[in-house]
């Protein structure tokens, strides 16, 4: 079985985030930036499938700005087998929404056939959480998001999603998409020579305008504010003083 | 010129920078309180390094290593410079002079230490002869095909955990223009050869946990199959392997800065007093502004040296001012954070006290501040006579 996993180039989980000065958007200029942490799962969970038999072969892929190359590059150090970039926006800045992602990874697949799509539950930069499920919708796949165990057997796997109430787990038939969540693994480093032999992994090219897509936009961003900042909190005399906060000024009992 | 680095480079990076965040910082404490390293952190640290085929990364692919060349070497230890010195020596880098190995040695020492079945540690220094080597009075004399040493060493890291010693004894006198000067011989020399002791040394303020170590020779007999190069060529075998060590010492001392310096900075803007972030101070402000010009300075010097050896260029004038400048940054950048940071920087709730402590070895080992300059000066004037 060949298996998909999208990943996505975005700012990096330990670099403290500042909006632009004109409120369009987060500054992304000269920072640091890494593969989406989910991404990194979905990436770990495909090599893990690969090593116990069950996969064939990895490819990645990436949509967004030619420096993306560098995120797939990881991934190709961890292990993966194929990368294609697909390149829709000049401008790091340039935000490809989920839709027309879903759009593009339906192209790809097309082309790949893959019998598996792994991908992050969501992107820590805009969290939209969206493209996975749209993707689903469009290819007429089955899917099963926020997966912490994930096990294929033949036509069906069997997934445990972490949902608010506990933990859920579901049959899905194949081909599916299956979004990762945090706790599924703990994805590994690069080896040394991993990373020596990425570079001579191929690594595909090709731009939205190939695969017919419009990635136009069709949200517009009226306004972007960094969180208030969390205000100081208060010292309470005893525990008797504690409840009575919890209950008559919080509501939470 | 292109000062940027190679994707493969910047993997690199990014792997030993995790690594050390994961794996090294988590355990600075214990280590630094207990004064050692648990063996099963050790071994754990160990083995994960070898999964992950950094283990002796910095010898050549026909002997088992990864071949690096020496830049990438500098950016893997620049970034390990970051951790504790007591717990990323079991991310093994072994000396480099093993490469001087031959005939069934290969099989006994070379391969082995860079598989990490054994460890090495080498052992030049004498209460007597410290940057004055040739000084050096742990002896050895012939007797028959053996050779019988005398002597001790102290100031020896890596001796408790070493399997193995290189150790540099003197097998006779020149005399030179300059006086007397010994010859040396460097010796392989297995843990519990009978003659031969190692002890705990001194206590140190500087990277607790990573030992110094006394080795004593009593009668201590070796076969001549131990004798490492050529006999009396001990100095040649110094000179040709010892410069990498330097620029160790260089490229470690800008990782650890960057490390202090991130938490200056970040105190900087953190810290309120008189109602403003301390940084907004011109005082503390322009403190961080000389701190990372001398940082990044020190960084390209030690990268530069590093390119420099890749090259085939001669590189010892660089590396001797990589080193010079990159340790007495160090102790600025150190002192300075400690400043920033006032009477909370001597606290040991932070780690910058430690890094201070930690600063002061690196103007001694490994040549001295002195030692670096006395290179640096006569590779310039020597050639004008003077």
């Amino acid at each position: 079985m060949k298996v998909l996993v999208p990943v996505k180039r975005v700012i990096d989980y330990n670099v403290k985030v500042r909006v632009k000065a004109d409120g369009s958007g987060v500054d992304l200029a000269n920072v640091k930036m890494s593969m989406n942490p989910f991404d990194e799962i979905a990436v770990e969970e495909a090599i893990r499938m690969k090593e116990a038999g069950k996969v064939d072969e990895i490819v990645v892929v990436s949509i967004g700005i030619e420096k993306s190359q560098e995120t797939l590059r990881t991934a190709l150090a961890m292990g993966a087998d194929r990368a294609i970039l697909v390149n829709a926006a000049d401008d790091v800045h340039t935000d490809i929404e989920p839709l027309a992602v879903a759009k593009l990874l339906k192209a790809v697949i097309a082309e790949e056939n893959p019998g598996l799509v792994l991908c992050g539950k969501q992107a820590i930069d805009n969290d939209m959480n969206a493209t996975g499920q749209m993707l689903s919708a469009l290819l007429g796949w089955s899917q099963a998001t926020f997966a912490s165990e994930i096990n294929v057997d033949g036509d069906s796997a069997t997934v445990t999603r972490e949902v608010d109430g506990g933990l859920q787990t579901i049959k899905v038939k194949m081909p599916a998409i299956v979004t990762v969540d945090l706790r599924l693994n703990e994805p590994r480093y690069a080896s040394l020579p991993n990373i020596m032999k990425a570079k001579k992994k191929p690594l595909d090219t090709k731009t939205a305008a190939d695969l017919g897509v419009d990635v136009a936009p069709r949200l517009s961003v009226v306004k972007t504010t960094e969180p208030a900042e969390r205000a100081a909190g208060v010292k309470v005399a005893d525990v008797a003083e504690l409840v009575a906060k919890l209950k008559d000024e919080a509501g939470v009992i | 010129m292109h000062f940027g680095l190679t994707q493969e480079q910047e993997m690199i990076v990014d792997t030993v920078r995790s690594f050390v965040e994961n794996e090294i910082y988590p355990h600075e404490q214990l280590v630094e309180r207990c004064g050692e390293v648990p063996n099963e952190i050790a071994q754990n640290i160990k083995n994960k390094t070898k999964e992950l085929g950094f283990y002796a990364c910095n010898f050549p692919e026909s002997v088992g290593g990864a071949g690096l060349t020496h830049m990438d070497f500098a950016l893997v230890e620049r970034e390990l410079g970051r951790g504790s010195m007591a717990l990323n020596h079991f991310f093994g880098r072994p000396q480099n002079i093993l490469m001087a190995c031959q005939g069934e040695q290969i099989e006994r020492y070379l391969l082995p230490a860079v598989r990490g079945d054994r460890m090495d540690a080498l052992a030049m220094t004498e209460p007597d002869a410290g940057s004055d080597v040739r000084g050096m009075n742990c002896s050895a004399v012939r007797d028959g095909d053996d050779w019988v040493l005398n002597g001790s060493k102290h100031f020896i890291s890596g001796a408790e955990h070493a399997d193995f010693f290189i150790v540099f004894v003197a097998t006779g006198v020149d005399d030179t223009p300059r006086g007397p000067k010994k010859r040396i011989t460097t010796f392989l020399v297995d843990r519990g050869t009978p003659g031969f002791d190692v002890r705990d040394g001194y206590n140190s303020v500087s990277h607790k946990g990573y030992k110094n170590c006394i080795l004593t020779f009593d009668d201590c007999r070796l076969p001549k199959e131990q004798v490492l190069g050529e006999v009396d060529g001990g100095f040649a075998v110094m000179n040709e392997w010892l410069y990498a060590t330097r620029l160790t010492v260089a490229a470690m001392s800008v990782g650890r800065a960057r490390r202090c310096f991130d938490y200056a900075l970040n105190y900087a803007a953190e810290r309120k007093q008189f109602g403003q972030p301390i940084g907004k101070f011109q005082g503390v402000g322009f403190q961080i502004a000389d701190m990372i010009t001398e940082i990044d300075a020190a960084d390209w010097l030690t990268l530069a040296a590093a390119w420099r050896l890749d090259q085939g260029l001669p590189a010892n004038r660089e590396i001797a001012s990589a080193k010079l400048y990159a340790t007495e940054m160090l102790a600025r950048v150190t002192d300075t954070t400690l400043q920033i940071f006032g009477g909370m920087g001597l606290m040991d709730d932070f780690p910058i006290e430690r890094f201070w402590r930690d600063a002061r070895v690196e103007r001694i080992w490994d040549g001295t501040s002195e030692i670096q300059r006395h290179i640096i000066s006569r590779d310039l004037l020597r050639p004008l006579g003077a």
